[in-house]
């Protein structure tokens, strides 16, 4: 029998649930950094008992923890005191140092002064497909770091900011790299959205980057619509298997490209609103995807009290609502970028945790939900394993 | 003996209970103190001040017998009485606010 891991951030410390492949009965283990926003953790493909965390707090700055017994036992990389004893001599305790490379640059403000860039914190870590020591981190202020030693050390692949890096500028959220994806088939493309800034690509393992938000319109949101950078990109999505078919959920319009981002095309079809963070592929199904409609960029809550996941089996266009088990009136919470994920078991699980700090899961690729955690702190982030 | 009082998250991080007691070199001051205590755990490295510019960072304070240091230049002499581990040096999490 498999086993599910659900890997929950929140706001105040980090949860670990987890169930066999029923997905009915559900521990939850937690909280783990308790007092801490734990904005991200994700496994290694390779090693899934190799977790990586991002830790933060507005009063300690950065930390990045690492488990490597699925999430027993956690330390930031580098500082332990076996590390004394290891390889690399004395602990140097900068796993949590993210310096800008080279000249630290500036960026646009809202006051239309450039400001230097000015780490905040790690929203996103993505482990590499191919190294279990290898992953990529994506910060406030927006640039993709990365390490090749399990995270004792990091360092920013700066060709990212060369793209028009001096034209983003932070939105009210920050102007925060949320999502990395990592194409399996080519170890060279990886692609990144940010904040109001775009979606962009590298074709050469991170060295030069171009904006990839040809399509998108930013009608109340830019000047200029159509503009190369600055669109508010809130989540993009592919599946493994067509890796050059990305899915946005972007401020306002849920968009598809199949020509790996040159050009976007809007499918927000029959939503009862495009606004929305989350979007997500079906494990097996590459053209079944989900969003949750959030009212409005001046309401983020869903439409009508009501918490629904849309789904559409076209890729896009065609979507239903889906509701069952998931509350029909009074419900203001709010979905975020990264807590929407899924499993690989035969019946896809659709998994999301909001605000209000539900976990909710569907066993059955949406038809129906159940939260398995109810009262946690405003979740930042979910993760889902597959554990066989 | 120097004695440093750590704030919560920063105990759990360091793996600490209670006061740190800290042998730190001749002249005692904020900046040795932190060189000594991030020597000692490197995981408190980042925490209290930046990495770069080893700057405080902007929500931590500097406590001591009573007065505020945290905007005392970090070469500046600590008061005697910590000097002598008669007073502890708290290292301190600002308030929220709300």
């Amino acid at each position: 029998m498999s086993t599910i891991r659900v890997l929950v951030g929140t706001k105040k410390g980090a949860f670990i649930l987890t169930a066999d492949g029923t997905r009915k009965n559900w521990t939850v283990n937690g909280p783990l950094f308790g007092g801490w926003e734990m904005y991200h953790l994700k496994a290694s493909p390779l090693d899934p008992n190799r977790i990586y965390a991002s830790q933060t707090s507005g009063w300690f700055g950065q930390i990045i923890q690492r488990s490597d017994d699925g999430g027993k036992t956690w330390n930031p990389p580098g500082t332990k005191p076996e590390d004394l004893m290891g390889p690399d001599g004395m602990p140097k305790g900068v796993s949590n140092q993210f310096l800008y490379e080279g000249e630290t640059g500036t960026h646009l403000f809202y006051d239309g002064t450039q400001k230097p860039w000015a780490f905040k914190r790690i929203w996103h870590i993505e482990p590499s497909h191919t190294d279990p020591d290898t992953a990529y981190a994506g910060a406030e202020d927006a640039a993709i770091f990365k390490t090749t030693d399990g995270g004792k050390t990091w360092k920013e692949l700066p060709g990212l900011r060369a793209a028009k890096g001096h034209l983003w500028q932070p939105g009210a959220g920050g102007m925060g790299l949320h999502t990395i994806l990592l194409d399996p088939t080519n170890p060279n493309r990886i692609y990144i959205a940010i904040s109001a800034a775009g979606a962009f690509r590298t074709d050469d393992g991170g060295k030069t980057w171009k904006p990839i938000n040809r399509g998108l319109k930013s009608q109340y949101e830019l000047p200029d619509p159509d503009a190369e950078v600055g669109h508010c990109v809130h989540r993009i999505a592919h599946h493994p298997s067509r890796p050059d078919v990305l899915f946005m959920q972007k401020h306002w319009n849920v968009l598809r490209t199949d020509n790996a981002g040159d050009q976007w095309t809007q499918v927000s079809g029959n939503l009862p609103s495009d606004f929305g963070f989350p979007i997500d592929v079906h494990a097996h199904e590459p053209e079944t995807i989900y969003v949750v409609p959030i009212t409005s960029d001046s309401l983020h809550y869903p439409p009508d009290g009501k918490l629904r996941v849309y789904r559409s089996k076209t890729g896009g266009n065609e979507w239903e609502p889906l509701t069952k088990g998931l509350p029909q009136k009074d419900c203001y919470v709010n979905v975020l970028r990264d807590a929407m994920a899924t499993d690989s078991l035969d019946e896809c699980g659709i998994y999301f945790g909001t605000t209000g700090g539900q976990v909710y899961c569907s066993p059955d690729g949406g038809d129906t939900w159940t939260a398995i955690a109810d009262h946690l702190p405003g979740v930042l982030s979910v993760e889902v394993q597959t554990l066989k | 003996m120097i004695r440093v009082v750590l704030p919560f998250h920063l105990r759990n991080l360091a793996r600490v209970e209670g006061e740190v007691q800290l042998e730190v070199p001749a002249p005692v001051t904020v900046a040795a103190l932190l060189d000594t205590l991030e020597a000692r755990f490197p995981v408190l490295r980042g925490t209290i001040r930046d990495h770069g510019t080893l700057k405080r960072r902007p929500f931590i304070r500097f406590f001591a017998c009573k007065e505020d240091l945290s905007l005392d230049p970090a070469d500046t002499p600590l008061p005697e009485a910590v000097v002598n581990g008669t007073e502890p040096f708290l290292v301190v999490g600002a308030m929220a606010g709300g």
